[in-house]
């Protein structure tokens, strides 16, 4: 490198010139060659997936998986998958659980949030550290103990479980409202205040509506969280008729597991929901994971 | 010695002030209305969250303690003490090397998929065509639902399997059990995992490097720096905190692997981790007591690196409200 630059600026800068605009050229080949290698990384075991999903039992028996399947109409297996393989039950569930764990989840966030931001009060360290200390218990590890809670609490095997877990645990969403709140000017409180509103009405009608910003973040970060979790209903939603999206399409693994094309199917029907929010909501999905993960 | 202890102290008071003077407008005129919320208003708005915190979070780990030091089956009424038995037979049992021999498989994996992100990071942060595109596509695993992307690589994996056919292509026949042979299981499960989450270290370390203000690449442009320059000069300094932190959850993320290999395999052909290891003693072999010292002993792990990461980077928080 540095012997092109002094080149460069000495002897011969026609030459030199050739040389880096020849070495430039490679530079772009292998990063185009690079990208299109991440990205056929990353979709080929989707699109073999897709592919199979389409195929009738014999095609999946006598075919490679990369050989296309014969009729790209054929949606018996989705039909399979939904109706037999517990889907629907699984999408039904998953929606209430995500519906209201993750209201509940921006109504404690962002009362906790205004508390510590708006208030100052004794302990008020205490608390914050409390909610600091927290992120950094590894939540698969202390089921063995919270499982003991929920059954104290008679919630085993119901949806409340679940819902409860979600709602109590979202520190990263306490902290994207701490730091949005600290961007609304603390005298829209007290003009309201002044004209005779209490803290509850202040909480509600002003610093409610501001954030909407960050809750439209944690509404993102929290859908695709609640969605995509496993360990937890699985833990303590083991009946058949509480199956959300994850446990019921880990079930399909027994009865069929010789069916690799029905497996196929409800894999695709988990994978499109997300894929389309994706593609109607990227912007908000990376600044929310950027605002989420460094806490 | 009071010299030594100086410095942090200073440190300290620095970032309070820091903290203070963020909020200070409001305090500044509002120090009445302030008063007027009274004492109990701050504490009726942390009830139920505070509760919340208390009933699942301490708790649990309150009792994680006491049970650690029991011999408790989940569901007798007596609890025997017994000491640290547990924490006893967790380091003499020869199962316990093996289980944290799998996790250097993660944090390799973790590993590689730091330096990946970084590289396709830095290729993004270039002007490149279609950057949107290979942005999205690079990421999207990430949002995808683990048990599918468990269901994913089984297929993908299996004998006959998509690996298998795209090994026939290039002409390699003779291909290992990905899955089923002990000695390959773990390379293909942490490969899994660096498929899965790579596309977020790959979008955090982008979002790092494209918040430097362009006018430092304009400025590197006039003074003649090669794209390398760039890299070791501009984008690595302005994601040094951003690495370390990965850095410090990759070894973290390694000692606790769990989903991807509790759905694929189930720990068996010896691609057991030191979670499964914990969950099924808990809930398959009902030894509550010795599950969690098992438990107690990643969560002293876990707060040892995180204390380091502290250590190392202790600039992280004050950066970050900023």
């Amino acid at each position: 490198m540095t012997a092109t630059t002094t080149a460069r600026t000495t002897a011969a800068p026609r030459a030199s010139l050739a040389r880096s605009r020849a070495l430039a050229r490679t530079g772009t080949i292998v990063k185009y060659l690079s990208l299109v290698l991440a990205c056929l990384a990353a979709l080929v075991p989707l699109v073999t997936i897709v592919v199979l999903a389409f195929k009738t039992d014999d095609e999946y028996r006598t075919t490679t998986p990369l050989t296309p399947p014969g009729s790209w109409l054929n949606l018996d297996n989705f039909v399979t998958a939904f109706t037999r393989g517990g889907m629907l039950t699984g999408f039904v569930n998953t929606g209430i659980i995500l519906v209201v764990s993750v209201v509940g989840t921006i109504l404690i966030g962002t009362m906790a949030a205004y508390a510590i931001d708006r208030f100052r009060f004794r302990g008020r360290k205490l608390v914050l550290g409390g909610f600091l200390l927290a992120t950094l218990v590894p939540s698969v590890t202390t089921q063995v103990a919270t499982f003991q809670v929920i059954s104290a609490l008679e919630l085993f095997n119901t949806r409340g479980a679940a819902i409860l877990l979600f709602m109590g645990t979202d520190i990263v969403a306490i902290y994207i409202f701490l730091q949005f709140m600290q961007s609304i000017p603390v005298s829209l409180d007290e003009a309201a205040m002044l004209d005779g509103a209490n803290r509850f009405t202040v909480y509600w009608r002003i610093v409610l509506p501001l954030l909407k910003p960050a809750i439209a973040t944690v509404v993102i970060i929290k859908g695709i969280a609640v969605y995509n979790e496993f360990y937890i209903p699985f833990l303590y939603m083991p009946s058949q008729d509480l199956g959300v999206v994850s446990t019921s399409l880990f079930r399909f693994m027994g009865p069929f597991g010789a069916q690799w094309e029905v497996i196929a199917a409800g894999t695709l029907l988990v994978i499109v929901p997300t894929l389309v929010a994706f593609l109607f909501l990227q912007r908000y999905i990376y600044n929310g994971l950027t605002a989420g993960a460094t806490k | 010695m009071t010299q030594i202890a100086s410095p942090p102290e200073v440190a300290a008071t620095v970032t309070s002030d820091g903290r203070r003077r963020g909020t200070r407008p409001g305090a500044a005129s509002g120090g009445r209305a302030r008063r007027r919320g009274g004492r109990v208003t701050p504490w009726l708005f942390l009830a139920v969250p505070l509760a919340l915190l208390l009933l699942l979070t301490y708790v649990p780990v309150a009792n994680l303690l006491w049970y650690s030091v029991t011999d408790w089956d989940g569901l007798s009424p007596v609890k025997e003490f017994v000491g640290l038995e547990n924490f006893v037979e967790i380091f003499t049992r020869p199962e316990v090397f093996q289980v944290f021999f799998v996790s250097l498989f993660y944090l390799a994996g973790a590993i590689a998929q730091l330096v990946l992100a970084l590289y396709f990071a830095t290729l993004l942060s270039f002007r490149t065509r279609f950057s949107n595109l290979f942005k999205g596509i690079i990421f999207f695993p990430y949002l995808i639902n683990g048990v599918a992307i468990g269901l994913v690589f089984l297929y993908f994996f299996r004998p006959g399997g998509t690996l298998d056919a795209l090994a026939a292509l290039v002409g390699v026949q003779d291909t290992p059990q990905w899955l089923g042979d002990p000695s390959v299981v773990n390379t293909s499960l942490a490969a899994t995992s660096v498929w899965r989450y790579m596309g977020l270290n790959f979008v955090l370390f982008l979002g790092a490097i494209q918040s430097v203000p362009a006018e430092q690449y304009e400025a590197a442009d006039l003074d003649g720096a090669t794209s390398w320059h760039k890299f070791r000069y501009i984008i690595v300094p302005s994601i040094r905190r951003i690495l370390g932190l990965s850095f410090i959850l990759a070894i973290a993320g390694a000692l606790s692997a769990f989903e991807m290999p509790y759905i694929m395999t189930g720990g068996a052909n010896g691609s057991e981790t030191f979670v499964i290891q914990t969950v099924d003693t808990a809930f398959r072999f009902s030894k509550v007591g010795l599950a969690s010292a098992m438990a107690v002993v990643l969560l002293v792990i876990v707060l040892v690196i995180t204390g380091v990461q502290r250590l190392l980077f202790p600039d992280e928080k004050k950066e970050d409200v900023s």
